[in-house]
């Protein structure tokens, strides 16, 4: 086999290998499935709960779609804002760091007595949480716009918005989807915590209600279709950044 | 303009194009030396003008006041008889760095200018066919001839400094500003590129601001050399390249040339111990 067959199988070989250690373990030290399940009776609940999974995680997934595109609409405008003006940059970025920092787990009950307990704390969460990598990283591909080329641009007669639009915006598209990649697994895990806390659907859900049964098998498949989730989002950006970027990964354009 | 008008007559002086009165620039807050401070020179028109000087002597600051980009704390600029208020817009430039855009091709790096400035920017769409020629056309003058479907970083470093010139030259403006453009080139290709802005400005009669902190580009280049001062910069001395034109990179080994560059580095010497 040789290194590039080898690069592609390294996926798999490293995930299934995991699986199989895991189960080794369990077995040789007599693990009770109350504490870590098999990954051989993970898969088994896997199977006899997939109808609640399937529409658990399909609520989930829902959930955590409309709160990044409300991240990814808000992070853009906020981003550009930030990154063309100094003024508001100086004025919002402690501001934004601040919030930045709260703990969005605390935010949710806020959310809650807002809203109260369904679809809307989930998908604001989710939103809440994943918004932040999308503004700094857009303020950053504008900011960060090579003093040289402004020069040029100027010389010519170029207004701001001329700049912004033919430099500013593409040079950013490389941070842009570079942040998404960052902010889907955040949206994701923005909107497990609502659901966990104030919802009747949705995966986060579906684990509090597992957890309150001691059905330890049922929580780790939840897990395990998260992670799957997660990855299949994951790439789904990756994929669109690698199309639509092209340029920047072979010029080694500075990228997130 | 058509392109008779530009050129200079061959006999008497062309008209001053760039001229440069008692100018003081300091950045920042004040208290700080001036980056320049009384610079005062006029630059013909036509004419291949060449500004060496110690780092840091406000050459940059020079290319930046007279385009526009900086306005002077005092003095007076003015460029095609105008007091120059803001980005001049008749300017190409050119840096150290070749700045193309990595996302755009060559090409389409090349219509850059003429998206933005007037009267291309409002006919470059009805008319593309033509400007795509202009641009393939100019592409050729510089050797890189089929290269224009090309990315930047299909280039080597040489490439995209003629590209970058091409770019600074695709609108046919009035006033060529080079700051530094070879400076991070090796020898053998810095004398190449020599040849293509020497050709460049030998077929159009653009007005050529060169900064640059090499003698032998500058002695090989220009009509005339200005020698500036160490911080804050001011000419202080101004040197007429006699040499006749074209000029070949033969030229370069001759002894007049090696007195030519030898006389500006006595100049430069005395800039630099004075500081």
């Amino acid at each position: 086999m040789n290194e590039r067959m080898l690069l592609k199988a390294a996926p798999w070989i490293f995930t299934i290998g995991f699986f199989l250690v895991w189960e080794a373990v369990c077995i040789a030290l007599g693990v009770s499935s109350y504490v870590l399940p098999r990954p051989s009776a993970v898969a088994q609940a896997l199977w006899d709960y997939r109808s609640q999974l399937a529409f658990h995680s399909a609520h989930t997934l829902w959930m955590t779609t409309a709160g990044f595109i409300l991240a990814v609409l808000f992070g853009l405008v906020m981003g550009m804002a930030l990154g063309a003006s100094r003024l508001v940059h100086a004025g919002t970025y402690p501001l934004l760091v601040g919030f930045n920092a709260i703990p969005k787990v605390a935010v949710v009950p806020i959310l809650v007595i807002w809203f109260g307990v369904g679809w809307l704390p989930a998908v604001l969460t989710a939103f809440l949480i994943s918004f932040f990598p999308i503004v700094v990283n857009v303020a950053t591909g504008l900011a960060t716009i090579e003093p040289e080329v402004e020069d040029v641009m100027r010389a010519l007669g170029a207004s701001k918005l001329d700049i912004i639009l033919k430099v500013g915006v593409p040079r950013s598209l490389p941070y842009f989807f570079g942040s998404l990649k960052v902010a889907i697994t955040l949206a994701y895990v923005g909107s497990v915590i609502a659901e966990y806390n104030a919802s009747n659907f949705g995966i986060g859900n579906l684990m509090a209600r597992a957890s309150a049964d001691f059905n330890v098998p049922l929580l780790f498949a939840a897990l395990i279709a998260l992670g799957v989730l997660g990855v299949v989002l994951y790439a789904l950006t990756a994929h669109v950044e690698a199309r639509t970027t092209r340029w920047a990964q072979r010029s080694q354009f500075a990228a997130g | 303009m058509s392109l008779a008008e530009k050129t200079a007559p061959a006999s008497g002086p062309a008209p001053v194009f760039v001229s440069l009165d008692g100018v003081t620039h300091a950045y920042g807050t004040s208290g700080g030396i001036p980056a320049v401070e009384g610079l005062t020179l006029a630059i013909r028109k036509g004419e291949f003008a060449a500004v060496v000087g110690p780092s840091g002597c406000g050459k940059s600051t020079l290319m930046k006041l007279a385009t526009g980009l900086q306005f002077p704390r005092g003095g007076t600029i003015s460029v095609a008889g105008e007091v120059v208020r803001r980005p001049v817009k008749i300017a190409g430039m050119a840096f150290q760095a070749p700045t193309l855009l990595p996302w755009r091709t060559i090409l389409d790096n090349l219509m850059l200018p003429l998206e933005i400035v007037e009267p291309h920017r409002s006919r470059l769409r009805t008319n593309k066919a033509e400007y795509v020629e202009r641009a393939e056309a100019l592409l050729e003058q510089v050797g890189l001839r089929g290269m224009s479907g090309k990315f930047p970083w299909e280039l080597s470093g040489g490439m995209q400094q003629r590209a970058s010139l091409c770019r600074a030259l695709i609108h046919e403006p009035d006033l060529l500003m080079l700051d530094e453009p070879f400076g991070a080139l090796d020898a053998f290709t810095r004398e190449e590129l020599w040849c293509v802005i020497r050709d460049l400005h030998a077929r159009r009669s653009v007005t050529v601001v060169l900064v640059t902190h090499d003698l032998r580009e500058a002695a090989f280049l220009a009509d005339r050399v200005f020698c500036m001062s160490a911080r804050p910069g001011r000419v202080i001395a101004e040197a007429e390249i006699g040499l006749a034109r074209p000029r070949d990179l033969e030229v370069t080994y001759t002894p007049e040339f090696a007195d030519i560059v030898h006389e500006l580095r006595g100049h430069i010497v005395t800039a630099r111990s004075a500081s």
